[in-house]
């Protein structure tokens, strides 16, 4: 138990003067992505390896948080001399320990490199992915075993939290923070200086702080990364959020699917416990203050802030109207904070290097830098961070290092399923807060999912009202009835019943259920339909007026069939059709039966490139099958040594 | 069905209604449902009244009222997975195994579920068995992936 800052810091030196900074380190990143890549077998064997050539004395092998590079897992880097391997192994491991660890040297095949660009990185620093970032939040994941404290009070950790309790007042912490101006980093976008300031101006004695990790958009996981991956960074910036607004109990709300966060947050509280951080007079200061766990049980909508709430109070998360604020009347109907994890992440950064040095990252009404999820159609999925203001552009091509498969982009969608889809030509805008939302989109929580030339944007809105449909929760009916209907017009549509009207009915729908709905989920369901009609108003009409879906996506308006001159009779689409829809034998050219077809596809990407027989077509008929006497292949083979005996009949 | 376990996941929340959500999570990951006679007796010791039990398990995703299967499968549908090709993925699931999301099939070998997003974007499509991430999932391979499981 650490009683006073001094001690903190005589702790901190004996860490640090324990650590020799020239013994390797190998840290191999534990986030979920790479977990599901295999990277816990890869600590084992590193694990094994480094005692099989008796170095444990010499070498410290551990599981980190994720860096971000989830398209190159597993991760490995080995330290002081910053070498990072990607895509690592258990098979790598052995040569890995020989010649990185005993001899020095780099493992050439397993450093980053790019053949098309002739490109070769050693360093994580000087890969191009990382090099475009700045990472002042989850850069510090690949040092860091989430689950021991002493890594992270090596790297400067609970200093801020020091600060604040020592050197500033509660007032000066909250000035502090609204002149850093700071905004909620789950979507909202609000000053996080005035929402502080609300609660803590709010009367009542028992007031409460919390984090809101019910991380729900879709292909969004910076949250889980932070929070699995440095969790004590989360516990000192809501301690001195607890500080600032007057605050001794605090909640951490994560979601159930995310076992590894929970697990790691549970750890890391506990020992923020035992050594002083949490609990009653925090390092001396007179400062009482203890965090909850609470799982969410899966529902979208209780990342708004009045469903959360309820479901902390163990009931259905139904959002309620406001005012009043969560500030004024909150969990059990007093005052309470709500931020999200990653705004919470900033707080010690902001108290430990002042406002100042924070304003030098973003535009004029955006400051600090933001993590997006990358993913979707794109080279390098995974976390990125850069300064608010970097443009779409740089966060695509230089970090994202553009489509694969040679393929064109077609839009960018940002901020789940409230967000919209931003096309080519607004791709220098600068990220912030308020040029998505002039672009028709939203910053939200941060997913930003690309889409190429294949994807359909009447699909894509359907999807986005398809996911809203299912978690509406139903009590207001502007949304329950508004995200249905919206959801009914949008499938007629990409299943080939759309008709005149449907685009101006759609509007109308999104108009009323965007101003009528009771919280964010339906004034921001219109958004994907709005977004996509905005940008692609030509792929709705085509999808309506010519019952063709241009980008092959919509099945019901897709259809496959055999062409006869290319067929070679292989099987295979006949053998992989989980439908039986395909006609076909030895020596036969393959039909596909009309009837029987879903459309799925599986025979258009299992016939063999050199064949390439099967066809798809939209808007079109399919061409008449042809007469099963036709369909009898005669082999190359056969007619070559035919006329090679009819060759030696005329030289006889 | 093992009331004693079911006793003790109460008190390990101290018995308060505030916990509702936190005791079925727990009764959910013990018995991988959350059995009638669990939420009667839930209902008696937190003198919550059933409908109301009702309500809350119906309302998040997490719980099932009905057993599930030996393997369970989880389709992710999240937005990135999506535009990979999960749909098509989901479609040869539903008609190798003739389940519905939420079913269970007669036998008890699958149950299938579909989920928002496992975020593990840069594997997908990304299908989940018995909490085993299986990426970059191919249509065309889910059929033989699925003979691996008894």
């Amino acid at each position: 138990m650490i009683n006073s800052p001094a001690e903190l810091e005589q702790l901190r030196q004996e860490i640090l003067s324990k650590r020799n900074s020239n013994k390797a380190r190998i840290s191999i990143c534990a986030g979920a992505g790479c977990l599901a890549t295999g990277a816990g077998k890869v600590i084992d064997a590193f694990n094994a390896e480094v005692e099989k050539a008796g170095l444990t004395a010499d070498v410290n092998v551990k599981g980190t948080g994720c860096p971000g590079f989830c398209e190159r897992g597993p991760i490995v880097v080995i330290d002081p001399a910053e070498i990072c391997y990607l895509q690592v192994s258990p098979q790598d491991v052995p040569e890995i320990v020989s010649e990185t660890i005993k001899k020095e040297k780099v493992v050439d095949r397993l450093v980053y490199s790019d053949p098309a660009k002739n490109e070769k990185a050693i360093r994580e620093a000087d890969i191009p992915f990382y090099k475009n970032q700045e990472r002042n939040i989850i850069g510090n994941n690949i040092k860091i075993d989430p689950k021991v404290i002493d890594d992270y009070l090596a790297l400067r950790g609970y200093s801020a939290l020091v600060k604040a309790l020592f050197q500033m007042t509660s007032e000066q912490v909250l000035e502090e923070v609204k002149k850093s101006g700071l905004r909620g980093r789950g979507g909202g976008g609000f000053p996080t200086g005035i929402k502080w300031e609300a609660a803590r101006k709010a009367p009542g004695e028992t007031k409460y702080v919390i984090v809101n990790a019910d991380e729900g958009d879709p292909g969004a996981f910076m949250d889980r990364a932070v929070l699995e991956g440095n969790p004590h960074s989360i516990l000192e910036g809501l301690i001195i959020g607890a500080y600032a607004i007057g605050s001794h109990e605090g909640y951490i709300y994560v979601r159930q699917e995310y076992p590894l966060a929970l697990e790691n947050v549970g750890v890391a509280i506990k020992q923020a416990r035992e050594y002083g951080f949490l609990g009653r007079n925090i390092l001396g200061s007179n400062f009482d203050f203890d965090i909850k766990v609470h799982r969410g049980a899966g529902a979208f909508v209780c990342g708004e802030e009045t469903a959360l709430l309820l479901s902390l109070e163990g009931k259905p998360g139904e959002p309620r109207a406001r005012p009043p604020y969560p500030a004024t009347s909150g969990l059990w109907g007093k005052p309470t904070n709500i931020n999200n994890v990653e705004t919470w992440a900033n707080v010690p950064l902001i108290i430990n290097n002042g406002a100042d040095w924070y304003n030098q990252f973003g535009t004029a009404r955006s400051k600090g830098t933001k993590i997006f999820s990358l993913v979707g159609k794109i080279k390098n999925t995974g976390l990125v961070e850069v300064p608010m203001g970097a443009t779409l552009r740089d966060i695509i091509y230089k970090i994202g290092d553009g489509i694969p498969g040679g393929k064109k982009f077609k839009a960018v969608q940002t901020g789940g399923p409230a967000g919209g889809c931003i096309p080519e030509e607004h791709l220098d805008i600068a990220v912030d807060f308020d040029e998505l939302t002039k672009a028709g989109a939203i910053m939200g929580s941060g997913g930003m999912i690309v889409l190429d030339e294949d994807t359909c944007m009447v699909d894509v809105a359907r999807y986005f009202l398809n996911f809203l449909t299912q978690e509406s929760c139903g009590k207001c009916s502007p949304c329950r009835e508004g995200v249905k209907q919206m959801h009914r017009i949008l499938t007629n549509i990409t299943e080939g019943r759309g008709k005149e009207g449907d685009i101006e009915l759609l509007e109308e729908l999104a108009m009323s259920t965007g101003s009528a709905s009771l919280c964010a989920l339906g004034r921001t369901a219109p958004n994907p339909v709005l977004s996509t009609i905005r940008y692609f108003r030509h792929e709705y009409e085509t999808h309506i007026k010519e019952k063709r879906c241009p980008s092959f996506t919509c099945q019901g308006l897709v259809s496959y069939y055999v062409d006869p001159a290319k067929c070679d009779a292989c099987r295979i689409c006949f053998r992989e059709c989980s439908s039986h829809a395909i006609i076909g034998g030895k020596n036969l050219i393959h039909i596909i039966d009309q009837a029987k077809c879903n459309a799925c596809g599986t025979c258009f990407e299992v016939c063999p490139a050199r064949f390439g027989a099967v066809i798809r077509i939209s808007g079109e008929p399919v061409p008449a099958r042809i007469p099963d006497e036709m369909r009898i292949i005669v082999r190359q083979r056969r007619v070559k040594r035919e006329k090679q005996d009819e060759r030696s009949l005329h030289t006889d | 069905m093992n009331s004693e376990k079911i006793e003790q996941i109460i008190d390990n929340h101290h018995g308060e209604a505030g916990s509702l959500i936190q005791i079925l999570l727990d009764i959910q990951n013990e018995f991988h449902w959350l059995p009638g006679e669990a939420l009667d007796l839930v209902s008696k010791k937190l003198q919550i009244p059933l409908s109301q039990i009702q309500h809350t398990a119906t309302f998040y995703k997490a719980f099932s009222l009905v057993p599930k299967g030996r393997h369970e499968i989880s389709i992710c549908m999240g937005t990135a997975c999506h535009v990979r090709g999960a749909p098509r993925v989901l479609e040869v699931v539903q008609q190798i195994t003739g389940l519905q999301p939420g079913e269970t099939d007669a036998d008890m070998k699958f149950s299938l579920d579909t989920v928002n997003c496992l975020g593990c974007c840069a594997l997908g499509p990304v299908i989940e068995i018995d909490e085993q991430h299986l990426g970059k999932v191919a249509p065309a391979k889910t059929a033989e992936l699925l003979k691996n499981y008894e």
